[in-house]
């Protein structure tokens, strides 16, 4: 255990990280202070431009505008002691994982089936192809209107986020096998079953990895916009509604620094569901850590 | 009597007979002609060169062989047994008939190991601990003891060339089909490789069709030279090399290796001149 963590601690990356963490909230807290400083009598020419252009006169406002990063981790300390905030995360996470789930459970058999088979080729994939340009977020109205719950609609339209990816990946992946594998598994007579389990499945075992960690992005990226846009899914909205509507109904109740605090809240849980799914992809491709 | 000497006993199959093999692709409404009445016979253990440039037909006829590709006319026999002909032009693939190719078909998510017993478990010849027993003794035999639980891409590719090589043997197979093994190494892990691949050989006789561009590389191991022409791929000169195996690399500074080379670099030459020319009109 020691071991690892003293080569973190001198590995040049690690560091490179840290500084671009520290630098980044650091230019952070100095551009949300830039509201005090356009104040100042030296800016009056600059303010006088940026009330011309019809913006409030004492800040610059792309930066001045958000909260500051110590503000920011105030707020946070105190929604760390309420249910509804860990209730959010809960609600999101299942979504995202029920969603992205499926979309493993039908999109790497479906897309299996799509390379494998001309037939099944020629009947799915038209319209596959015709249903992946809608972008998930434009499902969100007819989803809840077919789906019984709200719960069910978010969770599909979520689904639908993974799916496409995982599917393009799985039939890409499985096509770009080198015909020479199938030539000489064909000569060391293998069945086509044996062929499909031993150079189908662990050929395209790359690219499931691939399209699961791009699907997860995905579905982090539509939960949080269906959430806004159903109203968290349920009734107490504000207490279990997910990260996307924390987000939402902190704008609306003009909690700014909980904003933030929602926005930060995804980067990590997207972040570590990335790292896990990396992580998992790295054991069962145990061939390509070498090199 | 030598024993190394092909059908000098110790070896009864493996006898491949190729007669007025054509083989047209359809390309675009255009017939073109990748081998044209090509007609060899190659002996039961002899290692048959087949020396010819690059794009010339050569895989064609050894996908042919191999039956991952359909003849247009002609007969290929094994043994007294038709793999291909007019009436059936595509060959069933099988254990006896083991390609290694250009650039390897090692699966590289199975470790060397697991690689090497794949045929014959497939086969069901034998049970996964009899395989493993006998894969690690002809990998030890085959200077690759030690790397059966690294994967292929751990190691270098002249190893990887062995392993595939030992993987077509697990198979028992009646003769092996190389499709340019060595072309992507360089010419030093070559010389190696070249001296290797003969000790396996002399270790298990099997009949070996041998694709390649390199003459020296031909003569140094083959029994039999065909030179062949390039597109359409026939026997242009056919060669018997008079050099008693076994050999090693003295060989290659005799006067009987040199003057062979002399008798048929000729003819290598005109066909790698003809091809070029056909390729810069192509362009």
């Amino acid at each position: 255990m020691r071991e690892p963590l003293r080569r973190l601690v001198s590995s040049p990356v690690f560091w490179r990280g840290v500084v671009s963490i520290v630098a980044f909230v650091i230019l952070w807290e100095l551009g949300a202070r830039s509201r005090q400083w356009m104040a100042l009598e030296m800016f009056a020419p600059l303010r006088e431009l940026l009330g011309a252009l019809g913006l409030k006169k004492d800040y610059l406002p792309w930066v001045g505008a958000v909260p500051a990063p110590l503000a920011v981790l105030k707020a946070w300390i105190a929604v760390l002691g309420q249910g509804g905030y860990w209730q959010s995360w809960y609600m999101s996470l299942f979504r995202v994982m029920s969603g992205f789930i499926a979309a493993m459970l039908i999109g790497i058999p479906f897309g299996l089936l799509l390379a494998v088979s001309r037939t099944a080729q020629g009947i799915g994939f038209p319209v596959f192809e015709v249903l992946r340009p809608i972008p998930p977020l434009a499902w969100v109205p007819a989803s809840i209107i077919f789906w019984p719950t709200q719960e069910l609609a978010i969770s599909f339209v979520t689904f639908l986020g993974a799916f496409y990816t995982i599917v393009i990946n799985v039939l890409g992946g499985a096509r770009s096998i080198d015909v020479h594998y199938f030539q000489a598994a064909q000569s060391m007579g293998s069945s086509q079953w044996d062929i499909f389990r031993r150079v189908i499945l662990p050929g395209t075992l790359p690219s499931i990895v691939v399209g699961s960690a791009v699907g997860m992005g995905i579905t982090w990226e539509v939960v949080v916009a269906a959430e806004m846009i159903s109203g968290g899914g349920s009734q107490q909205a504000g207490a279990g509604g997910g990260l996307g509507f924390f987000i939402w109904s902190s704008y609306v109740g003009g909690s700014y620094e909980q904003i933030v605090v929602g926005m930060i809240s995804i980067g990590i849980a997207g972040f570590a569901s990335s790292e896990l799914l990396r992580w998992l992809g790295r054991y069962v491709t145990p061939w390509l850590r070498v090199r | 009597m030598d024993m190394h000497q092909p059908g000098a006993g110790a070896v009864t199959r493996g006898r491949i007979l190729i007669e007025d093999v054509v083989k047209t692709y359809d390309t675009e409404g255009a017939a073109v002609m990748a081998v044209d009445h090509c007609s060899l016979e190659i002996e039961a253990g002899e290692i048959c060169m087949i020396v010819g440039p690059s794009g010339c037909g050569k895989t064609t006829l050894l996908n042919a062989i191999a039956g991952f590709h359909a003849i247009t006319s002609g007969r290929i026999v094994m043994d007294g047994e038709t793999l291909c002909s007019t009436e059936k032009p595509k060959a069933e693939p099988g254990p006896d008939r083991i390609v290694v190719f250009q650039n390897g078909a090692l699966f590289p998510w199975k470790n060397n190991l697991e690689n090497v017993i794949f045929g014959p478990v497939m086969q069901g010849k034998l049970a996964r601990k009899e395989a493993i027993d006998k894969g690690r003794a002809m990998m030890a035999d085959a200077g690759l003891a030690g790397v059966e639980h690294n994967y292929p891409g751990e190691v270098s590719s002249g190893m990887r060339r062995r392993v595939e090589i030992v993987r077509a043997l697990m198979n028992d197979p009646k003769a092996l089909l190389l499709d340019e093994p060595y072309r992507a190494l360089d010419s030093l892990t070559k010389s190696v490789m070249h001296e290797a691949l003969l000790e396996i050989y002399y270790k298990n006789k099997v009949t070996i069709f041998f694709i390649t561009h390199d003459l020296e590389e031909a003569i140094f191991l083959g029994h039999k030279v065909a030179i062949m022409t390039t597109r359409p791929c026939r026997p242009k000169k056919v060669l018997t090399v008079d050099i008693a195996h076994p050999r090693d690399y003295s060989v290659l500074t005799t006067k009987r290796f040199r003057e062979l080379i002399e008798e048929t670099n000729e003819a290598v030459h005109e066909e790698a001149l003809k091809a070029f020319q056909a390729g810069e009109k192509e362009g």
